[in-house]
């Protein structure tokens, strides 16, 4: 275990008592290509992942996991995957999740890194801990470990299946402790008897009950919920406070540290009255941005760029292009909206800090508790029950913070539950972009250009998949790393990160170009792209969708797109039908067909509801999702102007996979909503012949390109 | 002092000495501690706090203890029986028409009080009906499959 809890694995193993407890290191380098462990090295990440698996002496096996479940699904997904290797009944793993206490340490939940990554850990401790149960069961029965055989958690002889013995026999009275650090044997696919399979999700009954659990829902003796003083923008600053109004309500305490200010009661009405009751004033700066005018200001202030991506020259390919095309897309600042806000309970209680909190990085809220409370963080515990949604969104938050700090100075539990407006205020979201390029190509439809500049989005989903000999990718302001004074407010990790802008900019490109050659856009993709996993994603779709080659545009109200991309080492395409009512502006997507090339499919109905559902959350950014703001005030504060995909835009939805067995199981929760904007955008061409070039495509918008003719 | 407020919840009746004018959300998940039903929004605008007052679904967080005076609220947690899932749930469940979970309560107790209504509802209606829930993650599809398939079971409730 690392330092961050102070517990080293001897006395771990303690903690858990007797049994097995197999402990996994693997280097990463194991689990993830090249490109991608270079650019994790670039942002810091440690190179160990790390699994624990208990066998009790009872026979009661538990998973430690430090990933947390937001609705992706992986609580199922890793006991299947723990199951299928330790060869035991699914339903008799019991999985810990998030709790830093007991987890093992972990960087966070987050690009749709559990299957791909923390999985094959997972596994390798599943495997090794049948090694060292058939190994005591050979020595147990008195038969060599060749001739033994193991199912649902028994032992037993090939040849006289009457000897065996369980893993709860096995277990008794051991204390092993192994580490594995090379990959183990993990079963093969044809031999899945758990894993290739769609068993109910083990979070259903609580969810449907509403039993499940969630930050907001733990109780205790005494706890008080919290309100804070919140600027009015971001950027301004405190310069007077008057709480005596709140003070003078009964059952209220009031907190005041700086321009840190908070009221307590033992209700949250009580608690929102009191806040109502305290004068602040603040120092706002002058607005110097809004909606409209952060465009060019991306680019003016963008500095210089990464270059993931050159090759050839591009003045060579300006030559060689028959055909050149210059476009500019945009993209607005989007939010996570989570149904959950951000909450947290935090208690102190003989000097540790235990904080109940919706986070997807709770070792990383740990630290950051443990710094704002002044405490060491071995005496920080962060438990993370249900996360009410996070997209990305709860990477970061600063509700934990807020909690402790308030229940070390009440000593009391403290609740601090942040409002929809508080929500959308502290928002990390999801940069705004402007994105140009300028593309070529050959007389005969080939690819000859790609010179492609992103400002203020970053660099994943700008990767070149086509066939491009002359290409330079320059990324200006990697969201995280963005020059200062970029971006007004926070921005963060939002469902594939960047990828959203890069292919809404590329995929359209790719599009635009085709209608020039009057090539069918399939065949123009096809006649442009060799990579065989791409082209067999390519190839799915249109086959389910049960294309037929034209070129675009129709213009007839009606209009079919595509889209392709590659995400979290998974390959997808997208075709999208659409009706537009060219008066109104508005637009209907009728159909969506998503293929992807996963590697093995750890879930197929997990992975076909996380496609699902990148298709239903990714329509509120295509057609409505939009954060304007004034300099740092924010103006949509909750959802009566901030659109989120409603039931009535669902569309027919197909979902299919692409077999590769191959291939390791890879990212799920995030490929499929990356190509949203670029598919609905082609449609839309096809139906009217307008181009639209920025997001989201809101009816006036559409209205607009339409009118342009 | 003023009376208390008395109405029955999950079948059971309930006697309470608080203020008239709290908000039945927070009662229900303070005072009660019935953390089923969920903040999403504050204002009636999402769904999650959505239950049920005399058949209606109604926004817990729009609604005050007054309002719920002598009438009968029910809330996701009072759905099930005897540990028995409510045809809802078990299809909600089946088809998976949840994922993070936050607004499935909210979900299930506006689709039981527009099935009370409607008990053989089309997906149309059905998607009519469930319009003012909104859902992050997407379930949407599996939500009105879930929906439908209650729909269609005969008996399609406790009673």
């Amino acid at each position: 275990m690392t330092s961050a809890t102070g517990m080293d694995r001897r006395e771990f193993v303690r903690i858990l008592g007797g049994g097995i407890v197999v402990l996994v290191n693997l280097p990463m380098t194991s689990v993830l290509d090249g490109p991608e462990l270079a650019a994790r090295q670039r942002r810091g990440y440690p190179e160990d992942i790390n699994a624990y698996l208990h066998i009790a002496e009872d026979g009661a096996v538990t998973l430690y996991s430090g990933k947390i479940e937001m609705g992706q699904g992986v609580m199922t997904s890793l006991t299947q995957m723990a199951a299928e290797d330790l060869a035991v009944p699914f339903e008799s793993i019991h999985i810990v999740m998030g709790d830093t206490a007991s987890c093992p340490w972990d960087m966070g939940t987050f690009g749709s890194l559990t299957t791909r990554m923390f999985g094959p850990a997972v596994r390798a401790a599943a495997a090794q801990a049948r090694l060292i149960l058939t190994d005591l069961a050979a020595e147990r029965l008195g038969a060599p470990r060749d001739g033994l055989a193991v199912e649902d958690g028994i032992v037993y002889v090939k040849a006289d299946r009457a000897r065996r013995v369980s893993y709860g026999e096995l277990a008794r009275g051991q204390r092993i402790t192994h580490t594995v650090d090379e990959k183990a044997v993990l079963r093969a696919v044809e031999e899945f008897r758990i894993m290739g399979r769609s068993p109910q999700r083990l979070d259903g009954r609580e969810k449907v009950t509403g039993a499940a659990r969630y930050a907001g829902d733990m109780r205790f003796p005494g706890m008080l919920y919290a309100r804070l003083v919140r600027p009015p923008a971001h950027g301004a600053t405190m310069t007077r406070v008057d709480t005596s109004g709140a003070e003078a309500l009964p059952g209220v305490t009031v907190v005041h540290e700086d321009d840190f200010v908070a009221v307590l009661a033992a209700d949250p009405e009580t608690a929102a009255r009191a806040l109502d009751r305290v004068k602040a004033e603040f120092d706002v700066p002058a607005p110097t941005l809004d909606t409209e005018t952060i465009f060019d200001h991306l680019v003016r202030v963008a500095g210089s760029p990464n270059t993931p991506d050159q090759g050839g020259d591009l003045a060579t390919g300006r030559v060689r292009s028959a055909q050149t095309f210059d476009v500019t897309y945009e993209n607005a600042y989007v939010a996570h909206a989570p149904m959950e806000p951000h909450t947290a309970v935090a208690r102190v209680e003989a000097g540790t800090m235990t904080v109940w909190s919706s986070t997807q990085a709770p070792f990383t809220q740990q630290t950051a508790i443990a710094r704002a409370i002044g405490f060491r963080p071995d005496n920080v515990r962060v438990i993370t029950p249900y996360v009410g949604g996070g997209f990305g969104g709860k990477v970061s938050g600063q509700q934990a913070e807020e909690a402790a700090r308030l229940a070390l100075r009440t000593g009391k539990p403290v609740q601090v539950a942040w409002t929809r407006a508080e929500e959308f205020f502290y928002d990390t979201f999801r940069p705004a972009a402007t994105i140009r390029v300028i593309s070529g190509m050959d007389g005969a439809g080939k690819l000859t250009l790609w010179d492609y500049q992103v400002y203020g989005a970053g660099a994943r989903g700008s990767d070149v998949f086509y066939d491009v000999p002359n290409r330079s990718v320059r990324v200006y302001g990697e969201w995280g790393r963005a020059p200062d004074g970029m971006h007004p407010f926070a921005v963060g990790a939002w469902r594939a990160p960047a990828a959203n802008s890069n292919r809404f900019a590329a995929e359209q490109q790719i599009d635009i170009m085709a209608a020039a050659a009057g090539m069918d856009p399939l065949e123009f993709r096809l006649h442009n792209v060799t990579d065989p996993r791409m082209v067999a994603t390519l190839k799915a779709v249109a086959d389910a969708y049960g294309w037929t080659p034209r070129a675009a545009p129709r213009k007839t109200g009606r209009g079919r797109g595509i889209a392709c991309g590659i995400d979290a080492e998974t390959y997808v395409a997208l075709i999208a039908d659409v009706t537009v009512d060219s008066a109104a502006g508005r637009v209907r997507v009728d159909r969506v067909v998503c293929a992807q090339d996963m590697g093995v499919v750890v879930n197929p109905d997990g992975s076909r509801m996380q496609m699902e559902g990148c298709i239903m959350m990714g329509l509120g950014y295509v057609f409505s999702e939009e954060v304007r703001f004034e300099g740092g005030k924010i103006l949509d504060t909750n959802f009566d102007t901030y659109g989120l995909t409603r039931f009535s835009w669902m569309p027919k939805i197909d979902t299919v996979f692409v077999k590769n067995d191959a291939l390791p199981p890879k990212g799920g929760g995030e490929p499929a909503i990356v190509n949203m904007g670029a598919v609905v955008a082609n449609a839309i061409f096809d139906a009217t012949g307008a181009r639209m070039r920025r997001l989201p495509m809101t009816p006036a918008r559409v209205l607009a390109e339409i009118r342009k003719g | 002092m003023p009376p208390p407020i008395r109405f029955t919840l999950n079948g059971t009746p309930v006697s309470l000495d608080t203020a008239a004018d709290r908000t039945l959300l927070w009662v229900l998940r303070t005072d009660l501690e019935l953390t089923g039903t969920k903040y999403g929004c504050g204002v009636g605008l999402c769904g999650s706090c959505t239950v049920v007052v005399d058949g209606k679904a109604v926004r817990a967080c729009l609604t005050t203890l007054e309002a719920v005076q002598g009438k009968t609220v029910l809330t996701i947690e009072g759905l099930a029986r005897d540990g028995a899932l409510h045809p809802l749930q078990e299809a909600f469940h089946e088809h998976g028409g949840y994922q993070c979970g936050y607004c499935t309560s909210g979900m299930i107790m506006n689709a039981y009080a527009l099935l009370e209504q409607h008990p053989t509802t089309s997906p149309d209606a059905i998607v009519a009906g469930m319009e003012g829930n909104l859902c992050r993650c997407g379930a949407h599809p599996r939500i009105v499959a879930a929906i439908s398939a209650a729909a269609g079971r005969r008996g399609g409730s406790h009673d």
